[in-house]
C-alpha cells in the first residue's frame, strides 16, 4: 500500500498547481504512524519496559510534528495536496480509490487530533499507571488516533466510512475498558449500537450520492453539487441521510443518549474521544460535504433545527447532574450542537473555529476532572468540595477551562462562540431563513445556561467544605503538565480567529462566504453583550450554588416534578427502552426465533429426515439386495466355477480318462461335421 | 449283410468298455474293460476283412497282432497292479490319487 | 434269402455279446465280471467264424479266453479282490455313462455314414485258410511280426521283473 501511494506520488495522481510543499506530500504518514504503533504495541507492548506507552507517544509525537510542519507549509502559501490511487475497478463506473486530500480543513483537524491525542497519552501514563490492561489501552488509543486521522484525510466517502467505523469500534473498546462492571460494558454497547443506527442512514446517504454523482470522491461530489449536476431532491435526501450519521456520531438529538453513559470509560478516553476528536467527526462530515449540504434544499435547515433542540436540552440536563463527568458530557453535546448550528446557518468558518477551540478547553476540563476523580476516588460532586486548597494546579486550569467554555473575553471560547452568534444573527437579519432565528435564540439561551452550569460545577467542586472521606492531594506531574499546556492553548488559540484580522478565516472558508469587514455592531456591541450575559449567569450561579448550599433545589415544591423530569433526562432513555428496544427484543426477536425454529429448522430437519429415509431404503433395497446380491453372486459364481474346475485336478486317473474320452468324442464330432 | 451291423456292434462294445474303464473301482476290472475295448476293435477289423474279401487279409493279420499285444499288455498290467497292491494294500484306483498338485 | 440265417445268427450272437458285456461292467462280483467277459470273448469268436475267419477265432479262444482270462483271475486272487461281491463302482458313473454314450453315438454315426451301403457277401469257398494267413505274415507282414515278438519278450521280462519279490539284502520291503 505504501508502494502504491509512493507510485501514485511519482506518477502523479492529481498534483497541485502552485508550489508543492515538502511535508505536505508526506501527510499520509500522519495516519500511518499511529497505526504502525498500534501494531507494535499490540504485538510487542507487554515486553517493553514502559509497557508500550513509549512507542505510542513517540508515534503520535512525530505525527504531531508532521502535522504542524504540514500546516505551516499550507499556511505559507503552498497548495493543498490531493493524491489518489485506484485500488480496484469493478466493471465500468465503480472505482474504489484510496487517497489523501490535505487542505486547510484537514490540516486543522490534524493539529487538533494529534495535539489532544499526544497530551492524553502523556496524561494516561500517570492516570492509568496501575491499570492491568495498560498496554492494550495504549494500543487502542493509537488505533483510534490512526482511524480518526484516516477519516480526516480521506478524499472519498468510502475511505471516510472506514475511518468512521474504525473510531466507532475503538470507542467501544475504550468505553468498555473496565468491562468487569456490567454497566460499563452495557454503556459501550449502547454507544456502539446508537451510533450504528446513525451509520445506517449515513451509508444509504453515501449510496444515494454515489448513484447520483457516479463517484465517491468528496471533491468531485462537492463540485457536482455546486454546479447543479445532481438533482436537488436527490441531494437533499443524500445530505439528510449523511446527516443521520452525524447525528449518531456527534450525539445530536435524538441519538445523544449514548454520550453521558459513555463516561463509564476512563477519563483520558472521555477527554480524547468524547470531547475533542471522535464526536466532532459528525461536524467534520458536514463541513467536508458542505457544498452538498448547501445546495441540498432544506438539509441545512434541518441541521440547524436539530442542533438547536439539542443544545438546549443538553444544557438543561447539565444543570442537574451530580457526576462531574456527566456535566461535561452534556456540555459537550451542547457545544457540538453549537458547531452544527453554525454550519446549519452557513457560518462555516465559525463552526469549524468553534470545533478547534472547543477541543482544547473541553479536553482540559475532562483531564482536570480526571485529576479530581483520581484525587477523591469518586466521580460525584457531592463527594467533592473545597478542593481549591488541596489541588491548586487542577483548580487554576479548571477555572481557565470553565471561563473559556462560558465564553469570557479573552479566552478561546469567547471568540468562537461569539462568531457563531454573530453568524446566526447575520443570516437571520437577512430574513431568508427561519432556522437562523431558532438558532439565534437557542444559542443565546444556551450561552446563558452554559455559564450557569459551569459555575455550579466549579462552586461545588472547589469551594465550600470538603465532603469526601479521603485525603485529596495534587496529581503527579504527568497529569498536571498536560493540563497547563491545554490551559495555555485555551488562552491563546482564540486569537487565531479574531474577526477581520485573524488568519483562521483565510484558512477555513467556503467560497461565497463573505470576508467580513470590521463592523461596530458585530465586532464590539454583540461580543460585549454575550460576555455580559455570561457574567450575569455566573453571578446568579454563584448566588444559587455557592456558600455551601449544594442541596438547593432550584425549583422548589410545586415544580418538583419538573426537576425530576429533567433529572431523569426527560425519560428519553425509558421511551427508547420501552418503545424501541423491548419490542424488538421480545416481539421481533421472538418472531424471528419462531421462524428459525419452525420454518428454517423444519426445512433442515425435513431434509435430514428425507435423507435418512432415502438412506434406509437405499441400504435395504439397493445395497443389501441388489448390490450384495451381485457381490455375493460373483463370489458364489467364482466358488462354483472353482468347484467345477476342481474336478479336473483330482489326481484320479479315471477322472482324467473321462475327460480324455469326452474330448475325443467331441473331437471326432467336430472333425466329422466339418 | 450290411457291414454296418458289425461296425455298430463293435462301437457298442467299445462304448461299454469305456464305461467300464471310467466307472470301475478295482484295477483288475479296469483291465478287463480294456480287453473288451480291444476286442471290439478286433471285431471291426475282421468285419472289414470279410467285407474286402481276398484283399482284406491284412485285417485278420492286424487282429492277430492286436491279440498278441493285448496279451502282453495284460501281463505287464497285472504285474503293475500286483506291485501296487503290495505297496498300498489296496487295488482301489480311487486311492491312487497321487497325481494331484 | 440264403443270407438271412447269417443275420439271424448274427443277431443272436450280438445280443448275447452285448448283454454279457453290459453285465460285465455292472456286476459287483469280480469273478462274475471275468466270466461275463469270457462270454463276450466267446461270442466274438463265434462272430469270427461267421465272418469266415476261423484261424482268428481259434486264436481268440486260445489266447484270450485261455490265457488272458486266467491271468485276470490270478490277478484278482493275488490282489485280494473282494471275491464274493462288494466291488463298487466309483462316483463318476454318470460321467462315464455320458462319455460312453457320446462315444458310441459319435463313432456309430460316423461308421454308419461311412460304410452305409457296403455289405459283406458270404462266400462258400471255406473262408481264409491258415495257409493264407501264414503266407501273409511271413511275406508282407514279417516286420510287424518280428516287432511283436520283441514286444512279447519285453513284456515277459518286464512282468517277471515287476512281480518279483525284492530279495536284495537290506532292501525296503
Amino acid at each position: 500500500m505504501i508502494d502504491g501511494l509512493l507510485l501514485a506520488a511519482e506518477t502523479g495522481g492529481h498534483a497541485a498547481a502552485t508550489g508543492d510543499g515538502f511535508f505536505t506530500d508526506y501527510m499520509w504518514l500522519v495516519p500511518l504512524l499511529p497505526f504502525v504503533s498500534f501494531l507494535v504495541i499490540f504485538f510487542f507492548g507487554k515486553k517493553m519496559p514502559d509497557r508500550g506507552s513509549g512507542v505510542g507517544i513517540a508515534a503520535i509525537g512525530i505525527a504531531f510534528a508532521l502535522s504542524m510542519l504540514g500546516f505551516i507549509e499550507l499556511a505559507a502559501g503552498n497548495a493543498s495536496v490531493h493524491k489518489s490511487w485506484t485500488w480496484f475497478r469493478l466493471g465500468s463506473g465503480f472505482e474504489l480509490e484510496l487517497g489523501m486530500n490535505y487542505d486547510f480543513l484537514c490540516g486543522i483537524m490534524f493539529i487538533v487530533v494529534t495535539t489532544i491525542s499526544l497530551l492524553v497519552q502523556v496524561y494516561s501514563t500517570g492516570y492509568m499507571h496501575d491499570d492491568k490492561r495498560y498496554t492494550w489501552f495504549f494500543a487502542v488509543l493509537s488505533l483510534f488516533t490512526s482511524s480518526m486521522l484516516f477519516l480526516v484525510i480521506a478524499n472519498n466517502l468510502l475511505q471516510l466510512l472506514v475511518g468512521w467505523e474504525g473510531v466507532g469500534v475503538c470507542s467501544y473498546f475504550l468505553i468498555g475498558h473496565y468491562w468487569e462492571e456490567k454497566e460499563n460494558s452495557s454503556a459501550a454497547m449502547k454507544a456502539f449500537i446508537t451510533t450504528r443506527i446513525g451509520d445506517i442512514g449515513m451509508m444509504f446517504g453515501i449510496f444515494v450520492l454515489f448513484i447520483a454523482g457516479h463517484t465517491f470522491n468528496i471533491i468531485d461530489l462537492n463540485h457536482a453539487a455546486e454546479e447543479g449536476h445532481i438533482a436537488e431532491t436527490t441531494l437533499t435526501i443524500g445530505a439528510l441521510l449523511l446527516f443521520c450519521g452525524a447525528i449518531g456520531k456527534s450525539a445530536q438529538f435524538p441519538l445523544h443518549v449514548w454520550l453521558p453513559d459513555a463516561m463509564a470509560g476512563p477519563t483520558p478516553v472521555s477527554a480524547l474521544i468524547h470531547a475533542a476528536t471522535m464526536v466532532v467527526a459528525g461536524v467534520y462530515l458536514v463541513a467536508r460535504m458542505f457544498l452538498v449540504f448547501e445546495h441540498a434544499g432544506i438539509a441545512l435547515d434541518v441541521v440547524a433545527v436539530i442542533a438547536s433542540i439539542t443544545m438546549l436540552i443538553a444544557a438543561i440536563l447539565a444543570l442537574v447532574q451530580d457526576d462531574i463527568k456527566r456535566v461535561l458530557a452534556y456540555s459537550t453535546i451542547s457545544q457540538l450542537a453549537y458547531m452544527m448550528a453554525a454550519l446549519g446557518v452557513g457560518a462555516y468558518t465559525a463552526g469549524v473555529f468553534h470545533l478547534f477551540t472547543h477541543a482544547f478547553f473541553k479536553a482540559l476540563l475532562f483531564l482536570g476532572s480526571g485529576s479530581l476523580i483520581h484525587a477523591v476516588h469518586s466521580n460525584n460532586m457531592s463527594d467533592m468540595g473545597g478542593l481549591r486548597k488541596f489541588m491548586p494546579h487542577t483548580f487554576k486550569t479548571f477555572i481557565i477551562g470553565s471561563l473559556a467554555l462560558a465564553g469570557i473575553f479573552p479566552l478561546a471560547g469567547f471568540f468562537s462562540k461569539d462568531e457563531i452568534i454573530g453568524g446566526a444573527l447575520r443570516v437571520a437579519s437577512h430574513g431568508t431563513r427561519i432556522s437562523a432565528w431558532i438558532v439565534l435564540v437557542s444559542a443565546l439561551l444556551t450561552a446563558f445556561l452554559t455559564a450557569l452550569y459551569m459555575t455550579r460545577a466549579c462552586v461545588k467542586t472547589f469551594w465550600g467544605e470538603y465532603r469526601g472521606h479521603g485525603h485529596p492531594h495534587e496529581s503527579p506531574g504527568s497529569m498536571v503538565t498536560p493540563l497547563w499546556i491545554l490551559a495555555v492553548a485555551s488562552i491563546t488559540v482564540g486569537f487565531l480567529g479574531i474577526p477581520v484580522i485573524g488568519p483562521f478565516a483565510d484558512w477555513i472558508n467556503v467560497p461565497g462566504e463573505a470576508h467580513h469587514k470590521f463592523d461596530t455592531f458585530y465586532n464590539i456591541i454583540l461580543p460585549a453583550g454575550s460576555v455580559a450575559l455570561a457574567a450575569f449567569a455566573i453571578a446568579i450561579g454563584w448566588q444559587m450554588f455557592g456558600k455551601n448550599r449544594w442541596q438547593y433545589n432550584i425549583l422548589g415544591g410545586p415544580f418538583a416534578w419538573l426537576y425530576r423530569f429533567v433529572e431523569n433526562k426527560y425519560y428519553l432513555d425509558e421511551i427508547y427502552m420501552r418503545g424501541i428496544v423491548k419490542p424488538i427484543q421480545y416481539g421481533l426477536s421472538r418472531a424471528a426465533y419462531w421462524f428459525n425454529q419452525k420454518v428454517l429448522d423444519g426445512i433442515v430437519d425435513g431434509t435430514a429426515a428425507a435423507t435418512l429415509a432415502t438412506s434406509k431404503v437405499t441400504y435395504r433395497v439397493v445395497d443389501q439386495q441388489v448390490v450384495d446380491f451381485a457381490v455375493n453372486g460373483a463370489a458364489g459364481l467364482t466358488g462354483w466355477t472353482g468347484g467345477l474346475l476342481r474336478y479336473i485336478q483330482s489326481g484320479n486317473v479315471q477322472r482324467y480318462a473321462a475327460v480324455l474320452f469326452a474330448g475325443i468324442a467331441l473331437f471326432i464330432a467336430v472333425f466329422a461335421l466339418t | 449283410m450290411p457291414v454296418s451291423y458289425f461296425l455298430i456292434l463293435a462301437a457298442l462294445l467299445f462304448a461299454i468298455g469305456i464305461y467300464g474303464v471310467l466307472a470301475r473301482q478295482n484295477a483288475v476290472l479296469i483291465l478287463l474293460s480294456v480287453e473288451l475295448m480291444l476286442n471290439a476293435v478286433n471285431i471291426n477289423l475282421v468285419a472289414f476283412s470279410a467285407m474286402l474279401g481276398e484283399r482284406g487279409i491284412a485285417g485278420q493279420i492286424f487282429a492277430l497282432f492286436i491279440v498278441a499285444v493285448a496279451a502282453a499288455e495284460v501281463g505287464v498290467g497285472l504285474a503293475i497292479v500286483i506291485l501296487i497292491y503290495r505297496n498300498r494294500r489296496t487295488s482301489d484306483v480311487d486311492e491312487m490319487s497321487l497325481m494331484k498338485w | 434269402m440264403a443270407e438271412t440265417w447269417q443275420e439271424i445268427v448274427f443277431w443272436i450272437i450280438a445280443v448275447g455279446m452285448s448283454a454279457s458285456a453290459l453285465r460285465m461292467v455292472t456286476t459287483r462280483n469280480v469273478v462274475h465280471a471275468a466270466l461275463y467277459l469270457v462270454g463276450t470273448l466267446l461270442g466274438a469268436a463265434a462272430l469270427y467264424i461267421l465272418l469266415m475267419a476261423q484261424f482268428i477265432a481259434w486264436v481268440q479262444v486260445l489266447v484270450y479266453v485261455g490265457a488272458v482270462i486266467v491271468l485276470m483271475l490270478f490277478g484278482l486272487m493275488l490282489t485280494r479282490a473282494p471275491i464274493g461281491g462288494g466291488a463298487y463302482d466309483n462316483d463318476q458313473r454318470l460321467v462315464a455313462a455320458l462319455c460312453a454314450g457320446a462315444m458310441f453315438g459319435v463313432t456309430s454315426w460316423i461308421l454308419y455314414r461311412a460304410f452305409e451301403g457296403q455289405s459283406i457277401s458270404f462266400t462258400t469257398d471255406g473262408g481264409t485258410s491258415p495257409e493264407a494267413i501264414g503266407t501273409a505274415i511271413f511275406t508282407s507282414f514279417v516286420l510287424p511280426f518280428e516287432a511283436v515278438s520283441i514286444l512279447l519278450l519285453a513284456a515277459l521280462i518286464g512282468a517277471v521283473v515287476l512281480a518279483r519279490r525284492d530279495e536284495r539284502p537290506g532292501g525296503d520291503r
